[in-house]
């Protein structure tokens, strides 16, 4: 009988071990999110990345090894934000007949984001390489990583911030739209897809499917709103 | 099923080179969806026929972040007295965003006589 540290070696190098381990990590954030009732704050992306985080630090296994699998998911990404077309032009008539409110928060909402983030971060100091990475943090992943390359930031410093950022929004949106009284859903879910791309939108499509709708067409118009506008802004932070 | 799969990379790829060759800030997939998006209006039947893979690939779309966010474990050590101002800034900046286009969006709707 081959030895446990034996098979452990051999798995721990290939890419089948990390592609299941990532897949099972996300089911058990999905299943624990349907369990406790679709609660905000029991988000599956949060639990996944915090599970495998800490079997990789338990096994002192480093991150590229990690990648080797589960590069195999982090690829569709491109196709997924290509893929962003279709609810895009489902809801063509939607956007049309909100087109002024949809533009006026989409500015405001990713301004506000980049500026504000940028403003705080610097106040306490933070600056350069970290700094930038922090600009396109309200798109969605693949764009966020393309637009922090095309200005100077970690690609990979700026895939974890998106993601915090997603999940934050997520987590804080509907206790802040409760208090401020926005009942209109197509505010709601815009407001959500603008400020926290995807993994917004997956939390507005849980309130109503308007919502997730408009959080959807939000987070399309602002991953080329930010590519356009977070290279200009950032000259002058820098 | 392959098909559609074989035109998200085509438009991603057309995307990809694009940018490249006219020196864009854009990314490649982002030309991709607009590009895509224009073909739909040209083309209703690419839609209908592309539909159920694209809404499969995005019901799934949070999964896709996760092998990006295990990233973290890479910049523990490299943040360190920067975490605390990164993630209040993080948190602030969104919790802003949210209420300001929310109330944007709610003020131009009533402005402009919107139905609600």
């Amino acid at each position: 009988m081959t030895e446990f540290a034996d098979i452990w070696s051999y798995l721990a190098q290939g890419p089948l071990l990390w592609l299941t381990a990532t897949l099972v990590a996300y089911l058990v954030g999905a299943w624990l999110q349907t369990r406790s009732g679709k609660k905000p704050w029991v988000n599956p992306v949060l639990i996944a990345v915090a599970m495998l985080a800490v079997i990789l630090l338990a096994t002192g296994t480093p991150y590229e090894t990690y990648f080797e699998g589960a590069q195999f998911v982090h690829f569709m990404l491109g196709p997924a934000t290509v893929a962003l077309a279709v609810p895009l032009y489902d809801n063509r008539a939607l956007i049309r007949a909100s087109a002024l409110p949809m533009l006026a928060a989409l500015l405001t909402g990713s301004l506000v984001a980049i500026l504000s983030a940028l403003a705080i971060a610097r106040a306490f100091g933070v600056s350069g390489e970290v700094l930038i990475s922090l600009a396109p943090k309200s798109t969605t992943a693949p764009v966020a990583l393309g637009v922090a390359e095309a200005i100077g930031g970690s690609p990979t410093l700026t895939a974890v911030l998106v993601i915090l950022t997603g999940i934050t929004g997520a987590v804080i949106a509907s206790p802040i739209l409760n208090l401020l009284r926005i009942r209109d859903d197509r505010a709601r879910g815009f407001a959500l897809g603008t400020a926290s791309h995807g993994i917004g939108t997956a939390r507005a499509f849980q309130e109503s499917q308007t919502s997730g709708a408009f959080a959807g067409v939000a987070m399309g118009l602002n991953a080329i709103l930010t590519a356009l506008i977070a290279p200009i802004i950032i000259r002058l932070f820098t | 099923m392959i098909q559609s799969i074989a035109i998200l990379l085509g438009f991603q790829l057309a995307g990809e080179i694009t940018a490249r060759a006219l020196g864009l800030s854009l990314p490649g997939p982002v030309l991709g969806l607009a590009a895509l998006f224009i073909a739909f209006v040209i083309w209703p039947r690419l839609h209908e026929m592309m539909a159920g893979t694209a809404r499969g690939l995005l019901l799934h779309l949070s999964l896709l972040f996760v092998p990006a966010g295990v990233g973290i474990v890479r910049h523990l050590d490299s943040l360190g007295a920067q975490t605390i101002p990164i993630l209040l800034a993080i948190l602030v900046s969104t919790a802003l965003a949210i209420a300001a286009g929310a109330w944007v969006f709610t003020l131009v709707d009533r402005l402009t006589g919107g139905t609600e």
